[in-house]
């Protein structure tokens, strides 16, 4: 057992965040929105997945990765293949020159399924794809990168560099993968109807459900010897090296469990637009991501959930009301965000919020509260776990 | 038909406004005076040039409408939605646009993938989008009025000119490499080698945004075609027609002939007039059509957007979007989508610029399509027209 006590995993402060979020996103959202806009919501939050690996990857690890959308990508690919392929049957596909592929398959004169679209007719192979090709993939670039102590800036422009790749290997491959147009006009899972309303509030639930579980794993990995570990190599790297720690695994594994998180945000997404797009794989949507976490605060997960929200929503408002400046207004927000608040909006809450939280927690249950365990000032205390 | 048709039209619109219950029955966003739709291009992002003359279109046509009284005496209120080229952004806006908004017709989308974005959508929540592109085909959905061309009525008519006109026999078809292009090329090639005895002696695509064109002018050299087929979209455009005159290929000299889908007058402001001048192209309007609705059209355009604006295929097909549903509605005298879908097919227009069209079974237009001649200054002069209206065949047998 890595943490003495719950509240080692847990402190009071954290215990606070992660259920004014669980109240934010499964009582106030659904009660106050829509089904429409909580299905807009939903798909939100599906980038949270990518913004809270971020956090770990980028925000602890000090690992700026730009190409997250690689791995939200394939994860959003792996389900949109498993449910093409259920919508299409041969019945729905009769007027095609050969019935039973999917639809831009038959448009580019391909006459038999590609080998490797054939393991999707199964969901359970295409629910582990959408873990697992993320992952194996963030492996063999993190195996390739850190254990040649690739890193900064370097990192940063060779992830980018993926996402381009693979934005062309999608787009020029369009008879295997869908082209520009992506993967669309997916209908049911198992039959089930993804599209009605009853659906669309089920799958949200499901969203926040899993976006929690990564949640979950993030505050551990964050609490734990691990965390301390990523915080202290992006203090000072050569340091951690020379006290014998093996620094790219440490790396190669953030990164992994980052990429994994991402894949479950893109498969959230499929599932809620009812359509995948090679647009979320490209340069720029992987520098969104980015900026999501800064602006929630790349140090807190919790932040990173609040940052994609709040952004993603003024995105949706500006550009409903006002689409020829929605993106400057966006641009402007972006700026002010990184002059005026480095830490994002974690970092205001911590500063002005947080002190007074904490000393009505001590009025409250009477007794003074443990020593914040702060990334920014490691204390001593935890660190025997 | 047709009298019969505008006679309702006007018979409705002469009496007094019926009554919001009546004319709409599931809940659209009508008042006793109002009626809402939405517009939803792309006004940001690289789709945004391309898109803006439709936008432009779609606006007119609908202050026009205004200005004679509205639609079953409501007048036209626009909602428009930023697609940002972004195809899962097209996806949201139009969600919004029929569930909140509640519109009870969307004018938008451009491009093929923005489409196939948001027909699930259009198809869920029963909404009817009126889609102005010229495109591949291989599509009819009863919740889209396609007003552009399908492939095989623009290709068809092109390829059997060229070969008559200019006795062509053999072909070098070049495209970007998505769907449309494939589609089209598809088709031709089937037409030219099972309908017009000629021989295809290339075919190459090109990546989205490509520019150099070199190796394969090379190519179009050494095997000297007697048509080049082109549907280059974009700013591809501007590097393949500036590298083809580079190149000593000379339009202008009829040693061969270009035929291209994919350039319209909006287009050439891009390339520049003395590039592409000499070269052909096949589509069912150009803005020097010399008929009269044509004449009134291109000088209501320019009041409202200024002196300088040109108006190409899609602009204008884009025009007839708000005029066709207005027809239909009218015939309907309803707004609901299920009465106006049913009243859509044989609605036609006798005041469309591009002369005179029809709406088929299949939600296509009957239309006729054009040869323009690229001209130094930018405008395409008419050389031919089909006699006929080319009937809409988005399956069409024997070329899938």
């Amino acid at each position: 057992m890595p943490f003495s006590s719950f509240k080692e995993f847990m402190p009071r402060q954290d215990l606070l965040s992660f259920l004014v979020l669980a109240l934010v996103l499964l009582v106030a959202l659904p009660l106050a929105l829509d089904v429409m806009r909580l299905n807009q919501v939903g798909k939100f939050l599906s980038f949270a997945f990518v913004a809270v690996g971020l956090v770990l990857c980028w925000g602890y690890g000090g690992i700026l990765s730009l190409g997250q959308g690689v791995f939200y990508g394939l994860g959003g690919y792996a389900l949109a293949m498993y449910l093409k392929l259920e919508a299409s049957t041969p019945e729905n596909t009769a007027i095609q020159t050969t019935p039973g592929i999917p639809d831009f398959m038959d448009w580019n004169r391909i006459t038999e399924l590609p080998w490797f679209w054939e393991p999707f007719y199964s969901l359970t192979f295409a629910i582990i794809a959408v873990v697992v090709v993320p992952s194996i993939v963030a492996y063999l670039i993190g195996v390739a990168m850190f254990k040649r102590r690739v890193g900064g800036v370097y990192f940063a422009i060779i992830t980018q560099s993926i996402a381009a790749i693979l934005t062309i290997l999608i787009i020029g491959q369009q008879g295997l993968t869908g082209g520009v147009n992506g993967i669309t006009d997916l209908r049911t899972l198992k039959g089930w109807n993804i599209h009605t309303d009853e659906a669309s509030y089920i799958l949200y639930f499901v969203c926040v459900a899993l976006l929690f579980v990564c949640l979950l794993v993030a505050q551990y990995i964050r609490r734990s010897k691990t965390g301390r570990i990523l915080v202290a190599m992006r203090g000072q790297e050569d340091r951690v090296r020379f006290s014998g720690y093996d620094i790219a695994n440490f790396k190669v594994f953030v990164f992994c469990v980052g990429a994994a998180f991402a894949g479950i945000g893109g498969a959230m997404f499929t599932l809620q637009e009812g359509f995948m797009s090679p647009s979320f794989v490209g340069v720029v949507p992987s520098i969104e991501m980015v900026i999501f976490c800064a602006v929630g605060g790349r140090l807190s997960i919790i932040g990173a959930v609040y940052g994609v929200l709040l952004v993603s929503v003024a995105k949706t408002l500006f550009g409903e009301s006002f689409p020829d400046l929605w993106l400057f207004a966006m641009g402007l927000i972006f700026i002010g965000v990184v002059l005026a608040l480095p830490n994002g909006i974690a970092g205001l809450y911590a500063n002005w919020v947080a002190p007074h939280v904490d000393r009505l927690l001590d009025r409250l249950f009477g007794k003074p509260g443990e020593p914040r365990i702060d990334v920014l000032q490691p204390s001593s205390q935890g660190a025997s776990s | 038909m047709s009298a019969a048709v505008l006679l309702s039209g006007i018979s409705l619109t002469a009496t007094a406004n019926p009554s919001t219950a009546e004319v709409n029955t599931t809940g659209l966003a009508v008042t006793d005076n109002t009626v809402k739709v939405g517009i939803l291009h792309s006004i940001t992002g690289t789709m945004a040039i391309s898109e803006e003359g439709s936008v432009q279109a779609e606006i007119l046509a609908i202050e026009q409408i205004n200005a004679m009284g509205g639609v079953l005496g409501r007048q036209i209120e626009y909602v428009q939605e930023d697609g940002a080229s972004d195809w899962p952004t097209f996806a949201d806006r139009a969600n919004k646009l029929l569930r909140q908004d509640k519109v009870a017709a969307v004018f938008g989308c451009w491009t093929s993938a923005s489409r196939k974005a948001v027909l699930p959508i259009f198809e869920r929540n029963n909404g009817m989008l009126y889609y102005p592109t010229f495109y591949e085909g291989l599509e009819q959905s009863p919740n889209v009025i396609y007003t552009g061309q399908e492939a095989t009525q623009q290709i068809l008519a092109g390829l059997d000119w060229v070969s008559e006109d200019k006795g062509a026999k053999t072909f070098y078809l070049i495209g970007s490499d998505y769907i449309w292009p494939r589609t089209s090329n598809k088709i031709a090639r089937t037409h030219i080698e099972q309908h017009l005895g000629g021989q295809v002696v290339g075919e190459d695509y090109f990546p989205l945004g490509h520019t150099s064109f070199n190796s394969v002018i090379n190519r179009i050299r050494l095997r000297k075609p007697d048509v080049i087929f082109a549907s280059v979209v974009g700013g591809s455009n501007v590097a393949f027609y500036r590298q083809l005159k580079a190149a000593g290929l000379d339009m202008t000299k009829e040693d061969f002939t270009l035929l291209t889908i994919s350039v319209t007058e909006d287009e050439i402001l891009g390339i520049g007039g003395d590039n592409i001048e000499g070269a052909y192209a096949s589509m069912k309007y150009f803005q020097s059509l010399p008929n009269e609705n044509n004449q009134a059209f291109v000088e209501a355009f320019k009041a409202r957007w200024g002196a300088d604006a040109v108006i190409g295929d899609v602009t204008q097909a884009a025009y007839l979007g708000p005029w066709l549903w207005k027809a239909a509605v009218e015939k309907a005298g309803s707004f609901d989508v299920d009465r106006v879908r049913e009243a859509s097919p044989g609605i036609e227009l006798t005041t469309a610029p591009e002369g005179y069209v029809r709406i088929h079974e299949n939600h296509h237009l009957w239309s006729k399509t054009r040869i323009g001649h690229a001209q130094r200054d930018g405008q395409f002069k008419v050389v031919y027209e089909t006699e006929e209206l080319m009937e809409p065949d988005p399956f069409p047998a024997g070329y899938q």
